[in-house]
């Protein structure tokens, strides 16, 4: 009992003591200490490079992962919502979560989606705005829009996990 | 001291408590482009032929919406109309009425109706999302509704004298829709238990029938982009009158997202026959505003 009160006490402190992890970027927030697993990924990657081409390869994903975590935060509708994110972090882990689900050459070293959105409190309306954020993020980088409902069939069944009851 | 909480206080505080909800709905991020369907003929939300299992208006679990369209067939020796509004509650209830009229032209005349004779009828509906969803989830879950229209033939004397049963009946229909996003194509199938003499403005039931029969009903569409959607659909029909075949009818759709409220369908459909005059092929518009 004394040991678990020492234990809960002592977290916090132990957490901010841990160095960031080594895959983080620099200007990074630290968050809870987490198991690194591409399954965290939520999807399983294509197979073959058909829809990485699609994407542009890892330029065209990095480029349609800023300009999507851009318009998300400038959003007047859910902006608010990532008002408190790390974007430099989100920039980083969705670019791995796209390329890597993509099958463009990367590994996922993110939470899994219900860690990465818990108490953040997106509703279906922002979920749904979200996705228009996206298709337009996508569509700017020339991806053709059969590929880019390929993509979203990927990400589909995460709703769940990301959106609140 | 006691409070005595008269009535207007009551709602007063009611009305006061339920504002913020209400008012956070207000421009609040709503359905995904074009997932919330165009009006039915028979007002339901879904494509024009068929209901979907998708609920009407813009607003997803979280809020309250609704659609009015006004659809317009023009076809070889008739033309129909019908004027529809449809309010979703929380994605979950849907809420339907549809007028329509159905001008006979000539064939009024050729009936001993007189030129013009207008069928006209009204249509109320209920639809329920029982579970699924079309966009997410599990990507073989289909959204899955259940539904009813009471329909009701303003023309009672006349249905009857070419051979209906009743004037008024009542439709129950289940549907499950699924968008496949690995195709891009929206899916629909609808089982309906009607005994509706076209669609109900010849009244229900006949010599030839005069109970429920199971008709299927489908539809497809394929995204080509955001905006715009094409599709068919197919809705099989029973025939209960002694006096004129009814036919299955198809039809092939154009469907635009001009905006988010506002939605405008071509289509070109085939009613085969109708009141004995064959091969009622002609022109749809639709256009539907929602919210």
């Amino acid at each position: 009992m004394l040991l678990s009160l020492a234990a809960l006490l002592m977290g916090p402190a132990l957490q901010a003591a841990t160095p960031p992890a080594p895959h983080a970027m620099p200007g990074e927030e630290a968050v809870d200490p987490y198991r690194v697993d591409p399954a965290n990924v939520g999807a399983a990657p294509f197979t073959g490079d058909g829809m990485a081409r699609a994407f542009g390869g890892q330029h065209g994903i990095r480029r349609i992962v800023d300009r999507f975590v851009r318009s998300n935060f400038a959003d007047p509708r859910i902006g608010e919502i990532f008002a408190n994110q790390d974007q430099v972090r989100l920039k980083r882990t969705l670019f791995e979560q796209f390329c890597y689900i993509l099958a463009a050459g990367c590994t996922y070293t993110g939470r899994d989606m219900r860690s990465a959105h818990k108490n953040m409190g997106v509703q279906q309306g922002d979920m749904n705005r979200l996705v228009e954020n996206l298709q337009r993020a996508m569509t700017a980088e020339k991806v053709p829009f059969a590929a880019q409902n390929r993509f979203l069939a990927k990400l589909a069944p995460m709703r769940g996990h990301i959106v609140e009851r | 001291m006691t409070a005595r909480l008269s009535f207007p206080t009551i709602i007063g505080a009611a009305t006061l408590a339920a504002t913020p909800v209400a008012a956070q709905q207000i421009g609040a991020p709503g359905k995904l482009l074009l997932t919330n369907g165009i009006s039915t003929v028979e007002g339901a939300a879904g494509g024009g032929l068929t209901p979907w299992a998708t609920i009407a208006g813009n607003a997803t679990r979280d809020g309250i919406g609704g659609q009015a369209s006004v659809t317009v067939a023009e076809l070889p020796d008739y033309d129909f109309r019908s004027y529809a509004v449809a309010a979703g509650l929380f994605d979950r209830v849907e809420l339907s009425y549809a007028r329509q009229v159905f001008d006979t032209n000539k064939v009024g005349g050729a009936l001993g109706l007189g030129n013009d004779f207008a069928f006209d009828q009204d249509v109320w509906g209920a639809k329920v999302r029982l579970a699924g969803d079309m966009v997410y989830g599990s990507r073989w879950m289909p959204a899955i509704a259940v539904g009813v229209q009471h329909k009701k033939s303003l023309d009672a004397t006349v249905v009857r004298a070419i051979g209906a049963a009743q004037r008024s009946g009542t439709d129950f229909y289940a549907s499950a829709t699924k968008l496949f996003l690995d195709w891009s194509l929206l899916a629909n199938v609808t089982v309906r238990a009607t005994k509706a003499n076209q669609l109900g403005l010849l009244g229900h039931g006949g010599a030839l029938r005069d109970d429920h029969g199971v008709q299927v009903e489908a539809s497809a569409a394929y995204q080509l982009s955001r905006r715009l959607v094409i599709g068919a659909e197919y809705r099989s029909k029973p025939s209960n009158l002694a006096i004129a075949r009814e036919d299955d009818w198809w039809d092939a759709f154009v469907a635009y997202a001009i905006d988010r409220r506002l939605t405008a369908t071509i289509a070109y459909t085939d009613l085969g026959s109708i009141a004995t005059f064959n091969k009622q092929r002609g022109l749809v518009v639709q256009l539907q505003g929602s919210f």
